[in-house]
């Protein structure tokens, strides 16, 4: 029978495949954002995990609002690359140093 | 047992699309690959009965996010094989960092399996509505108990907006660039026209 202990490794190991993801891809920002959609599903899908498994819908409730903050936080990232793109025609992020006051 | 096999086959896809989301050469595939695990995911959830938040992950992130990323890798022109030339470089720090993660997450889940570690249990305050279902309860909650978190989120999502929309925006200045519009309305007739009435044969004299 599936456990809630089968969610939680699946879980870590998506959470791990997004952390991964972050450091290979180091230079690609959009690959970046991808990662860190990534790791929040992991989250998500733990929140969600135990909430099932506890009889108790507050992980559901929070597991949306996480949802609320990674919408927000991809369609700033996006714009952000938007507006870094058109000054620079490139989004090579390893060597950004343009925001330093 | 057909929730088990349901189980092992999302959870072995969603694994499988976020290793293609990472490693594809291509950001479309990434994206693609990426819509692949959030409908895994979604089918994850529904299997426990968490029918609302996984179509809340197709919708939002299916339908709104990941095309997001689609319309920005697809409008910008940009060189990725440029970008994929450090990834080889990265290898090996990124493996060593996600190993020492996955050790450091085995080892915390083997202690709460052996008893180590005590979870906190339900208070019983946010459970399931009986025999009503997985929306009715959460919508319960949500505009009772969560109603202030509620609204902000909302904010957020507005705040989010009124941001994207103030980076990406760009003043039309090609546009008006030659146009003053106070010297056009200062403009009057008689200084821009004048009536005259030459002789036949003489012309005009400007």
């Amino acid at each position: 029978m599936i456990g809630v202990e089968h969610y939680v490794v699946v879980s870590s190991i998506l959470f791990v495949l997004g952390v991964l993801g972050i450091f290979l891809n180091r230079k690609n920002i959009i690959v970046i954002l991808m990662a860190i959609e990534l790791i929040l599903l992991a989250v998500n899908l733990n929140l969600v995990a135990f909430s099932a498994f506890l009889g108790d819908l507050t992980g559901q409730i929070f597991a949306m609002f996480v949802l609320t903050v990674a919408a927000g936080e991809a369609a700033i990232g996006l714009a952000i690359l938007v507006i870094y793109f058109r000054g620079r025609g490139t989004i090579a992020v390893d060597d950004v140093n343009r925001m330093k006051g | 047992m057909l929730q088990a096999i349901a189980f092992y086959l999302f959870a072995a896809l969603v694994l499988l699309s976020a290793v293609f989301t990472i490693l594809a050469r291509n950001p479309v595939h990434s994206v693609l690959w990426l819509i692949l695990a959030f409908f895994n995911a979604a089918g994850l959830m529904v299997i426990i009965g968490a029918e609302f938040i996984a179509m809340l992950l197709v919708i939002v992130y299916v339908g709104a996010v990941a095309v997001l990323f689609l319309f920005v890798v697809m409008m910008l022109d940009i060189d990725f094989a440029e970008l994929r030339a450090s990834f080889m470089k990265n290898f090996p720090l990124g493996i060593a960092i996600a190993a020492v993660l996955l050790a450091e997450l085995v080892l915390g889940i083997g202690v709460w399996q052996s008893g180590g570690l005590q979870l906190g249990v339900a208070s019983g305050e946010a459970a399931p509505l009986l025999g009503r279902s997985n929306i009715e309860s959460i919508g319960a909650l949500l505009y009772g108990r969560y109603l202030f978190l509620f609204e902000s989120a909302g904010l957020i999502l507005l705040v989010a907006m009124v941001g994207a929309i103030v980076l990406t925006h760009r003043e039309g200045r090609a546009v008006r660039g030659h146009q003053n519009i106070g010297k056009q309305i200062a403009r009057r007739p008689g200084d821009a026209t004048v009536n005259v009435r030459p002789e036949i044969g003489q012309g005009v004299k400007l």
